[in-house]
């Protein structure tokens, strides 16, 4: 459905070859995904032990491996989402008292610190897999469905469709425009002129997003349009589903116990 | 700007959820059907628009505009924000699942509160007022700004100089910084009335999820006080990048199509 989410080098969604060969995870209810995804994040980010995160990080790996990952990219992936909490990883032993393990120009690290650094690394790390192999795989679209279906208020899901659907269209518009400035040598530097420019692009997309979403408005009222959106596909759940669902339940259940036993 | 999963609390994941999911209703609730195609289309633009990199020195950074997607959408804002975290967390992996809560509402609610600071100031008809309380405006921040640093000096004094009071008195001194040079553009007539509060809306916004961002890391523990003040510090320049920037776009809007302003009601 849409381009940009999976065009934009960061973005997870495979491409058309990778997406031929049917991964096992792929063929699932997307609202079973969705739904052992969020309990998987809840546990995870509840649990405290060092054994059941390192567990939930292989679990979450063994998802990557099931939805059948391109190794390169995922990897490239991770670097870049890792690279966020590096700050907080680092400074995190230096910050949190104890006892002094090494002390490095001057400043001391703590054990207690070491320990949560590496507990904010495995669970960012272990949720972020799991995203991975199980939500961002699904077509935006789908996503959406699912959302509904799991009874997320209509409005909100129908918001997430119109944006999904128009990421796309503004995006082109803005490559466009960029590309007319490039033309006209505009470079991108750090000063007022290059701010003011960038901003009156902004300006300029939301100008016409605004007349764009009035012709929307009129094709959808001459279709009939009376505040109601239906939303056709009815998403069932199989054998395989429940097999999967009673497996994840299992999995979270012990990832509970190795924690708080 | 996005807080990941596994730093936060429990007790302040689940506090950031709840508060989301009410400001989300509330604004779902006021949210005529009419207006989705609108809401939807714009909040696609915004996310466009985040994709965006500004050069700034050897590095880059990525617009927010939460102040303008507040000044245009209202409280809107928060459905529309809620749903662009969920996309850039599903497909890109910035922020996570557990963490939606927490960041929709820290880069939501200053967006709400811009738009009651801003919203009149911006309509054309009360010139004067607007411009006398964009000067007001201007004067409580800075005041507000000399006597946070004279608090913070006599603290200084007292505690004998830790490195925390030093963060904070340069991070004040960036804020009045920032806020001094969008006042001498709008005085030099670089930037209209409008624009300048548009600058006023772009840079306070970002301050307020900045701050925040450290209350809700500093929230979930004593040893994220250091991250919590980098954090603060961190997001001067992009207060000065996205006020000047959200200026240009406003006294854009108000030029070429000033019912944008009033495009949700």
């Amino acid at each position: 459905m849409t381009q940009v989410l999976g065009e934009v080098s960061r973005s997870w969604t495979l491409d058309k070859k990778q997406q031929t060969q049917e991964a096992f995870l792929q063929s699932l209810d997307p609202r079973v995904r969705l739904l052992v995804c969020v309990l998987f994040s809840c546990v995870v980010s509840a649990l405290h032990d060092m054994t059941a995160l390192t567990l939930a990080l292989g679990i979450g790996l063994g998802l990557s491996l099931f939805a059948r990952l391109p190794i390169w990219t995922t990897v490239r992936k991770v670097v870049v989402v890792d690279s966020f909490i590096l700050v907080l990883v680092l400074t995190l032993p230096f910050t949190m008292p104890g006892e002094v393990i090494f002390s490095f120009w001057g400043w001391e690290a703590s054990r207690e610190g070491v320990f949560r650094a590496a507990e904010v690394g495995l669970k960012a790390n272990a949720i972020l897999f799991s995203l991975m192999a199980l939500i961002g795989i699904m077509e935006p679209s789908v996503l959406g469905h699912a959302l509904y279906r799991l009874k997320v208020p209509i409005k909100l899901v129908h918001l997430f469709l119109f944006t999904v659907r128009y990421i796309d269209v503004f995006y082109k518009e803005y490559k466009t425009m960029r590309m007319a400035m490039k033309a006209r040598g505009f470079v991108p530097r750090t000063d007022l002129h290059t701010l003011r420019s960038i901003g009156y692009l902004v300006g300029m997309m939301l100008v016409r997003s605004l007349e764009r979403s009035d012709r929307i408005m009129e094709a959808m009222k001459c279709r009939g349009f009376d505040g109601r959106f239906y939303i056709l596909d009815t998403m069932k759940s199989g054998q395989r589903d429940r097999v999967f669902a009673a497996v994840a339940a299992v999995a979270l259940l012990g990832l509970l116990a190795v924690g708080y036993l | 700007m996005h807080i990941v999963d596994g730093a936060l609390s429990n007790p302040v994941l689940i506090g950031g959820g709840l508060l989301a999911a009410s400001g989300v209703a509330y604004s779902l609730k006021k949210l005529e059907p009419e207006d989705l195609p609108r809401v939807g289309v714009l909040s696609a633009v915004f996310f466009v628009a985040s994709l965006i990199h500004v050069p700034l020195g050897f590095s880059s950074v990525h617009l927010i505009l939460n102040g303008l997607l507040g000044i245009i959408l209202g409280w809107a804002a928060f459905p529309a924000l809620a749903v662009a975290l969920l996309l850039q967390a599903v497909f890109f992996g910035f922020g996570g699942l557990t963490v939606l809560g927490v960041n929709a509402v820290n880069i939501a609610f200053p967006a709400v509160l811009v738009y009651y600071l801003c919203r009149w100031g911006l309509s054309a008809e009360k010139h004067l007022l607007a411009k006398r309380v964009a000067d007001g405006l201007f004067g409580v921040f800075f005041l507000l700004t000399i006597w946070a640093g004279f608090a913070l000096y006599q603290l200084y004094q007292i505690e004998g100089g830790s490195w925390s009071v030093t963060v904070n008195s340069v991070s004040l001194i960036l804020f009045a910084v920032v806020m001094a040079y969008g006042y001498f553009l709008y005085r030099r007539g670089t930037l209209s009335v409008a624009g300048f509060w548009g600058f006023l809306g772009g840079s306070l916004s970002i301050f307020l999820t900045a701050v925040m961002v450290a209350i809700s890391l500093a929230l979930s523990g004593e040893e994220f006080g250091k991250a919590a003040e980098f954090v603060i510090v961190a997001h001067f320049p992009v207060m000065a990048v996205e006020g000047l920037l959200t200026a240009a776009t406003i006294q854009l809007i108000t030029k070429v199509k000033p019912e944008l302003l009033h495009a949700v009601r």
